[in-house]
């Protein structure tokens, strides 16, 4: 397919400015002597790593990276070389691929070894495999492990914060102290923790103008490449919360005027169809997939897929007056570390606040934490919300997976289906009035 | 030997009684009594046995039902062993179970406890989370309140409390099963023709579906049987295997492997049974603390368990050493996250260490094994052929 330059609106500028700047401090850290930590997205304690001044690195970024620079599938075959198997998760043998390639990161600079791996490990088993991994590509590199509980029983428990601030305490901050050479500042931490908040309302605020007709934004794939990168590594600066001011002031901007969501082809004209999607996307195919989307007029309004990070719709704020306990409720609250039934609940009222068309999964070859159990939350949705359902299947680094002709041919029939749906509705309707 | 082929065909019978009938007659004759069932790998069954429980082990359905139901709830790129059990939990299988307990170790487990929770199985189903932290006042104290809380969801079904003597008698129960299967282990590593790994493999997994009393009592028996010479040597190499602590392999497999020439000197096919290294003091006034302990200080190596500091590649070179084996078989369920992530790094240690390996991966219910036979047979040959 033809790769146009894709349309962009300020903000996506800005992101695209400060990764780069990110990036570049990455890359020239042997004469700045910032230290760096590996770590990863859901459950992340990136105003921690920032309060010692150190850089973070987030190795599943980097994947995702090269599966949109179409450098995935070598990577991936370079870990199997080395033994990995075929059926194991790609985001770790992408990222295992890259290190042996040289650690070169998304800007074409060269990734600085870590000086700390952070194993936050929430929601996801496969982190810890990672990062056992990790280790050994790196040995001697100290390793702090945060287990994350599961939130088994649908609540967070005082005594899972307690085990997770002593984790914090004893074993984390310890070790970033030593690793930067500076004392642990729970001030500044506090004062970063106000930051995340404000810019954590106006993403809040930016996700839900979706409840609006048509959405001005689409959750989903915008959701994933410029509305919720910028949370990870930035969150708890100043810089975070201009972006977000700008977004929301972008978004809220375009809905005032009744406009759709940007799409790489200019401005969405028909919002036809309103979706909830669970599970990530594909990057290695990632505009294509989009298009299939936004040709057929389909316009995602919340997906589960950007709540991995956080699901601050719930009401999780980063909260300045206790920073240790809500970094640890944070890490607890992510979707993924979420309970079926809480992910079932989430999902329905999505559906309904959202006043979504239908509920679509893809459901991603590599990762056990979203897929094993995807089916039945499937049955569940479409028994609850009475909404018409699809499933399509990808994976997200490794492009033996993207079936293009199966997924647009498999979605196609899945929007005439709500095509149909819309019909009905709107008869049976007519004939009540 | 009929006595002893009579215990065999028992246990196997045990083993694979997907309705675990033994474990509900066992229900039936007192009122209080629960039934709860539990996933791999680890769980400490003692603290249920204490409160007048029983803990079943559910190792999924393997190559003894067919799966139809089962399937409809799984991706074709997830492991078999969840469908089995959604198969089982399904039909009228788990039925008079009162809770399930779905142990941390890996994600697929983990969302089939939320499964189970939104079909509404059993009185409770409970995840039990490991600690991955090792501090006693850290991770200890966190183990101590996933356990609390099973013993909580116990005490909610029958009403009976726990006392410090109930629970040292559990554990003093339970460290005679360990001491027993490793005894039995031990044996084998040095005679391993007295009892094939078939045979021990359905002795050690009717130990999941039945009361530790009865358990023991065979274990007694098996172990007076194998002191005593039994069978004849053949010239076979020595093999430990690795990677199927979940999913179990079918038994043809482990068949396979034996034909082909190999004696399978260690396993981790029911790890569970065997994750506690050692006795745990059944003697102190606050049992539960000797429990915790043991899971900090006597955990074996597993892919479940976070291993920087404590890593399982010299842990299986060590026992590969213990076990005076030839080789290791890498035998894993394919798409098993925990143990295939786990192969490059366990392939390489025995690289360094100079000891010859191959690998497998299987459904629980694979039916042909003639490559893993040839396979295995050809491990074997040129093992012994470089010997
Ligand atoms: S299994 Fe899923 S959540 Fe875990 S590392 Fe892989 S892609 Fe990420
Ligand atoms: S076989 Fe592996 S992936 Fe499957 S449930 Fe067991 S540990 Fe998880």
């Amino acid at each position: 397919m033809e790769t146009k330059e894709a349309i962009k609106e300020k903000s996506m500028v800005i992101q695209k400015d400060m990764l780069a700047k990110l990036f570049h401090e990455l890359s020239v850290t042997k004469e700045t002597g910032k230290k760096v930590v590996y770590t990863f997205v859901p459950g992340n304690l990136t105003e921690l790593i920032l309060s010692f001044d150190m850089l973070p690195v987030y190795p599943e970024i980097n994947a995702l990276q090269s599966g949109m620079r179409k450098k995935s599938g070598s990577y991936i075959k370079e870990a199997e070389k080395i033994g990995f198997s075929e059926d194991v998760c790609t985001y770790v043998k992408c990222d295992i691929g890259m290190m042996l390639n040289g650690n070169i990161g998304p800007t074409g600079e060269k990734l600085p070894p870590p000086d700390l791996l952070l194993l936050s490990y929430t929601g996801c088993f496969t982190f810890m495999k990672w990062f056992e991994n990790l280790e050994r590509l790196y040995p001697g590199v100290p390793v702090a492990m945060l287990h994350t509980p599961y939130q088994e029983d649908g609540h967070i428990t005082p005594d899972q914060v307690e085990y997770m601030v002593k984790q914090m305490k004893e074993d984390v901050i310890p070790k970033m102290e030593m690793v930067s050479g500076k004392k642990f500042d729970m001030e500044r931490l506090s004062k970063m923790m106000l930051n995340s908040a404000k810019a954590e309302d106006l993403l809040v605020k930016i996700l839900e103008t979706a409840k609006h007709r048509p959405s001005p934004i689409d959750a989903y794939f915008a959701g994933v490449y410029y509305i919720g990168p910028i949370f990870t590594a930035f969150r708890g600066t100043e810089e975070a919360v201009e972006y977000y001011t700008e977004l929301y002031d972008e978004v809220m901007e375009r809905m005032k005027l009744g406009l759709g969501p940007v799409t790489p082809e200019g401005e969405l004209k028909e919002e036809k169809f309103r979706l909830v999607v669970e599970g990530p996307p594909n990057w290695t195919n990632f505009r294509e997939f989009w298009k299939i989307f936004y040709d057929a007029g389909a316009v995602i309004v919340a997906s589960s897929y950007t709540k991995v990070g956080g699901v601050y719709d719930l009401g999780f704020r980063h909260d300045a007056n206790e920073p240790l306990e809500s970094l640890a409720k944070y890490c607890m609250g992510c979707y993924t570390n979420m309970n079926l039934p809480q992910r079932v609940n989430l999902l329905a009222d999505y559906v309904k606040e959202y006043q979504a068309d239908g509920f679509l999964i893809n459901s991603i070859k590599s990762c056990n934490s979203f897929s094993a159990g995807q089916l039945m939350i499937m049955r569940e949705i479409e028994q609850r919300m009475e909404v018409p359902v699809g499933f399509i299947e990808s994976d997200l680094v490794d492009p033996r997976y993207f079936s293009y002709a199966n997924i647009k041919n498999r979605l196609e029939s899945y929007f005439q289906m709500l095509d149909q749906r819309k019909i009905i509705m709107a008869q049976e309707a007519e004939k009540i009035i | 030997m009929k006595q002893f082929s009579e215990l065999l065909a028992s246990c196997n019978k045990t083993a694979f009684d997907l309705r675990f009938t033994k474990a509900k007659n066992w229900k039936l004759e007192q009122e209080d009594r629960v039934l709860l069932g539990f996933l791999p790998i680890y769980f400490p069954r003692e603290i249920v046995h204490a409160v007048n429980g029983l803990a079943i082990g559910i190792m999924g359905a393997g190559d003894h039902k067919q799966i139809i139901k089962g399937d409809a709830y799984y991706q074709s790129y997830i492991c078999h062993l969840p469908r089995g059990i959604i198969e089982m939990a399904l039909d009228d299988s788990l039925e008079h179970f009162d809770g399930f307990v779905f142990p941390a170790i890996c994600d697929c487990v983990r969302n089939l406890s939320g499964m189970f929770k939104l079909a509404q199985k059993g009185k409770f189903q409970r995840y039990f989370d490991y600690p991955q932290n090792f501090d006693s006042l850290i991770g200890g104290v966190f183990y101590r309140q996933e356990l609390e809380k099973i013993i909580d969801d116990v005490y909610k079904v029958n009403g009976v409390m726990l006392t410090a003597e109930n629970l040292n008698h559990s554990i003093r129960l339970y460290n005679k099963n360990r001491r027993l299967i490793e005894e039995i282990y031990d044996i084998r590593q040095q005679y391993p023709w007295r009892l094939s790994a078939v045979d021990t493999y359905l002795i050690v997994r009717a130990g999941l579906a039945m009361p530790v009393e009865e358990h023991n009592r065979i274990l007694e028996e098996v172990v007076d049987i194998v002191c005593e010479e039994r069978g004849e040597p053949m010239d076979n190499i020595r093999v430990v295997i690795t990677g199927s602590f979940c999913e179990q392999p079918p038994l043809g497999l482990i068949k396979s492997i034996e034909m082909a020439g190999c004696y399978i000197v260690d396993d981790d096919f029911m790890q569970g049974s065997r994750w506690i290294q050692g006795d745990i003091d059944d003697t102190t006034t606050d049992p539960l603390a000797a429990l915790t302990n043991a899971y900090l200080t006597q955990s074996t190596f597993a892919s479940a368990v976070y291993d920087v500091g404590n890593p399982k590649g010299k842990r299986l070179v060590d026992l590969v050493k213990l076990r005076n084996a030839d080789g290791v078989i890498f035998s894993a369920a394919s798409f098993c996250d925990p143990a295939l992530l786990d192969r490059p790094e366990l392939q390489k240690h025995c690289d360094a260490a100079g000891i010859p390996h191959i690998n497998f991966q299987y459904h629980e219910n694979t039916g042909q094994f003639k490559v893993i036979k040839e396979q295995a047979g050809t491990f074997s040959d040129s093992i012994k052929l470089w010997a």
